[in-house]
């Protein structure tokens, strides 16, 4: 009878989940979850890249609070997409990217289908390389490049690589080493390449450098992954950010491209993306698109609709089209002048170290060449939230919290 | 710097068209065959014929065979876009909190003697399927030893086609069938379905549907979920719910979710991938919910970190739209109470479509036997016609039903249902 009640408290007591491990928190979002737990008033959230307003505020798009009105009125239903999703936005995702007059586009010869996000469309091609690039399993990341983009590409199944990117000696961009270590990369290997703005450094190539980049890559005969999320973010000029990526496909790179509206159209939370393959002719894009179904369903059938309708009226309405343009060049130049500004008062605090980076960085984000200890002593002695290799969001960087930034940065590196 | 005009065309020399070739990875990228229930809809859509009824794709349709979004999911809506204080920042990774406590509630019940004791959490995610991907990731690396591929998936003989690939797509290399489905009597194999539970390997996975089984219709009564839990317990087998007609089936979320609660009061661990897709018409807007139980909470943080993991490097964190419509529902009571009413419309509407059908086919002398169609519950009825007969349907009758003789008794309406009783009545007789 003891033996029966023993056996019966081990069976009761033993879960499943025993030996499963923590995982370690997400380096990214894990700064604002710190962040948030902060109770100094004079906290400041340079984490996530999401825009603030010059408040602080999340910014919702007045474009896209219209394009929300305008489909309310339509009183539409709330059928399953297709597994590609809403073609009107696929259609209008790859013009946004090629250019409305592209060769490409106007022959057929490539697909996008809708994707979850930014996230969803490199998941989506990782696994679609993965599986039907089979020549060739490395991908070769920037050094450095995005946090998720090396476990997207591992659980893809594919192996990471790296080739330089970043100077840490100038804070910009390791032209010649990314040359060097683009030369020795194996035919047909995977390069990922950021279209602009890059992630986490904000360091982009200069359009010459482009084409030297473009050259080498065909000699080595590889296949590009552009990964454009901040198109229109960056410089402000959506056909100027999108430039690499014509300018590779005119030169007959057949790329794939991800895309994200998460920050162009501040749809974050409605997770819009697209993915999309550049191929040989309209057949294989047929071969393609239906392949690129049978990797979406098992994952989740079909993509949400809310965020794609409103990209969608966004880019296809005319007067919504050009108010977002507006808008977008905004969200762009207020990041700019934080830029001016933060080099400015690092200057008035009597900085002597070299800021230059601050505002030859392009985009979101800026690599601001502070070493692990520094941004430790920024968070715990000024609130200052950041990841620890030194990124800063400048979205997060205000007119009312810049003068203190600067004084917490100057404090930290004199 | 200025930046140059955009590109002009190349001049393709025979040397860049060569390359165009060389480059092209996906040469060898065959066609795949599309998913058959939307390549059923496609074909119908392509008919001109004037009496053409879809019977294919689990989607709800009103008696004038129109989608129906729910009045209080337009009533929300309206909330939700003239909150102004509400706007489109990132959800967490996991979801929407509110959506998620909510969400598990529905399944397991308010009172849930394991919500009280915090043994359970939850992840959002997109759609039922989205769930069943999150919860099949997860088993694969860290149940049953960790990556372990070898580990046995069951699922029901017939299941969702989609069941296979989710579980393959995770990784695991095997995937069997348990028997369920009696041709014969049209009913539930009860002794088959026990059988392979006994003979299943320790720490298998059952996917088990919680009510309205897709495709049959068929569900265990209470007394057989009694054994199938016993049998669940004694050998060890992991369970994995899936619930995506909660409501839908019977018209009452306490009903079609006795199955869940019940395995949950026995003691069990378990995962259940709920969907909103159905019961809040929210289809497109790709809403669901992985509940996971556990023997104990301190387990679970760890799970859960696991599971965000996951998240992060499929698609970071969930849509918005859709979380936020069902928990403002759900927490309301004034709206809860509405959506139960419309919830209860479409289960009502459904089960006088299969009353209909049968007394007509009785009415007829159709040859076989029809109660299965009164029986059976829910939006699907594996009707028993055979592939012949199914292929006389589509292309005599043009009426879209799915090769296993499935229909989805919503694509039944009061004007259509005597064409579709009377060929029902024409396949059974003239092809066999």
């Amino acid at each position: 009878m003891n033996c029966k009640i023993g056996f019966y408290i081990v069976k009761e007591y033993l879960s499943w989940w025993s030996e499963v491990q923590m995982g370690p928190p997400d380096p990214i979002l894990g700064v604002t979850e710190a962040f948030k737990r902060d109770t100094n008033p004079k906290k400041i959230n340079l984490g996530v890249g999401a825009y603030r307003d010059d408040q602080g505020k999340p910014y919702v798009l007045n474009c896209v609070r219209k394009a929300e009105a305008q489909i309310a009125t339509k009183k539409l239903d709330k059928e399953y997409l297709t597994i590609g999703g809403l073609a009107e936005f696929n259609k209008a995702c790859a013009q946004l990217a090629l250019g409305p007059d592209n060769e490409v586009l106007k022959s057929g010869r490539s697909i996008t289908v809708q994707t979850i996000s930014g996230t969803g469309s490199l998941r989506v091609g990782a696994n679609f390389l993965s599986r039907f690039h089979t020549v060739a399993k490395d991908v070769y990341l920037p050094k450095p490049s995005w946090g998720n983009h090396t476990p997207i590409f591992r659980d893809a199944g594919m192996q990471l690589k790296a080739y330089s990117y970043y100077d840490p000696k100038t804070c910009g961009f390791d032209f010649k080493g990314a040359l060097d270590d683009i030369l020795k990369i194996p035919e047909k290997s995977v390069i990922m390449l950021h279209a602009c703005a890059h992630n986490p450094t904000g360091v982009d190539p200069r359009p010459e450098q482009w084409k030297e980049i473009s050259a080498l890559v065909k000699k080595r005969n590889l296949l590009v992954f552009f990964d454009m999320a901040y198109q229109g973010f960056a410089s402000g000029d959506i056909d100027r950010d999108a430039w690499a990526v014509r300018y590779f496909i005119e030169q007959g790179h057949n790329v794939v491209l991800s895309q994200s509206f998460a920050k162009n159209m501040g749809l974050y939370g409605e997770r819009v993306g697209g993915f999309t393959v550049v191929c040989k002719d309209a057949e294989e894009a047929k071969r393609v698109e239906s392949q690129l179904k049978i990797l979406i369903r098992p994952i989740y059938s079909n993509p949400p609709m809310n965020g794609a309708r409103i990209a969608s009226t966004i880019l296809n309405t005319p007067e919504l089209y050009k108010e977002w343009l507006v808008e977008v060049k905004d969200m762009a130049t207020r990041i700019i002048r934080m830029r001016e500004e933060l080099v400015g008062n690092l200057k008035k605090e009597g900085s002597t170290l070299n800021w230059q980076h601050v505002t030859d960085q392009i985009g979101m984000f800026c690599f601001t060449g502070l070493k692990p200890d520094q941004v430790e002593r920024l968070t715990k002695e000024f609130s200052v939230y950041m990841t620890k290799d030194g990124r800063i969001s400048m979205a997060g960087v205000t007119s009312g919290n810049v003068g203190y930034l600067a004084h917490g940065i100057h404090t930290v590196t004199k | 710097c200025s930046f140059p005009s955009p590109p002009r065309p190349a001049h393709f020399s025979a040397f860049s068209g060569c390359f165009a070739d060389v480059m092209s990875t996906f040469t060898e990228v065959p066609q795949a065959a599309p998913v058959a229930v939307f390549k059923l809809t496609a074909d119908f859509r392509e008919d001109s014929h004037p009496k053409k009824v879809n019977l294919g794709v689990g989607a709800y349709r009103t008696d004038d065979c129109q989608p129906w979004v729910l009045p209080v999911v337009k009533k929300v809506e309206r909330m939700i876009c003239e909150d102004q204080s509400l706007n489109h920042e990132y959800l967490p990774i996991l979801g929407l909190p509110e959506f998620r406590s909510s969400a598990s509630k529905i399944a397991l019940g308010d009172d849930s003697p394991a919500i009280k004791e915090q043994r359970v959490k939850r992840v959002q995610s997109l759609g039922g399927t989205g769930a069943l991907k999150i919860g099949a990731e997860f088993l694969r690396r860290w149940y049953n030893g960790t990556n372990n591929t070898a580990t046995p998936v069951y699922v029901s003989a017939p299941t969702w086609e989609n069941h296979n690939g989710v579980f393959s797509d995770a990784g695991f290399k095997d995937i069997r069938p348990y028997r369920y489905w009696d041709a014969a009597r049209r009913g539930l194999d009860l002794t088959g379905f026990l059988e392979d539970m006994e003979k299943a390997p320790e720490h298998s996975i059952f996917v088990l549907h919680a009510c309205a089984h897709n495709p049959t219709g068929t569900d265990p009564s209470q007394e057989e979920w009694k054994k199938i839990a016993d049998v669940m317990k004694r050998k060890k087998l992991f369970v994995f719910f899936d619930s995506a007609y909660q409501g839908f089936a019977s018209g009452s979320l306490e009903k079609d979710a006795w199955a869940i609660r019940f395995f949950v009061s026995e003691g069990l661990e378990l995962f259940c991938a709920q969907s909103f897709s159905k019961n809040f018409g929210l289809y497109n807007e790709r809403v669901g919910n992985l509940t996971v139980v556990a023997k104990d909470g301190d387990n679970l943080n760890r799970v859960l970190s696991q599971m965000e993991k996951i998240v992060r490097t499929i698609w970071s964190n969930p849509p918005s739209q859709g979380a936020r419509i069902v928990a403002k529902t759900l927490t309301s009571p004034e709206l809860f109470a509405e959506w139960q009413g419309n919830v209860k419309t479409m289960a009502d509407r459904v089960l006088l479509m299969r009353s209909e059908l049968k007394s007509k086919l009785l009415a007829m002398t159709t040859p076989g036997t029809w109660e299965h169609i009164t029986q059976q519950i829910g939006m699907f009825s594996f009707t028993g016609l055979n592939p012949k007969q199914v292929e006389y349907m589509i292309k005599e009758k043009h009426i879209y039903l799915m090769a296993s003789g499935r229909i989805n008794m919503c694509g039944l309406t009061t004007k259509n249902i005597d064409y579709v009783a009377e060929s029902i009545h024409e396949a059974v007789s003239k092809v066999q």
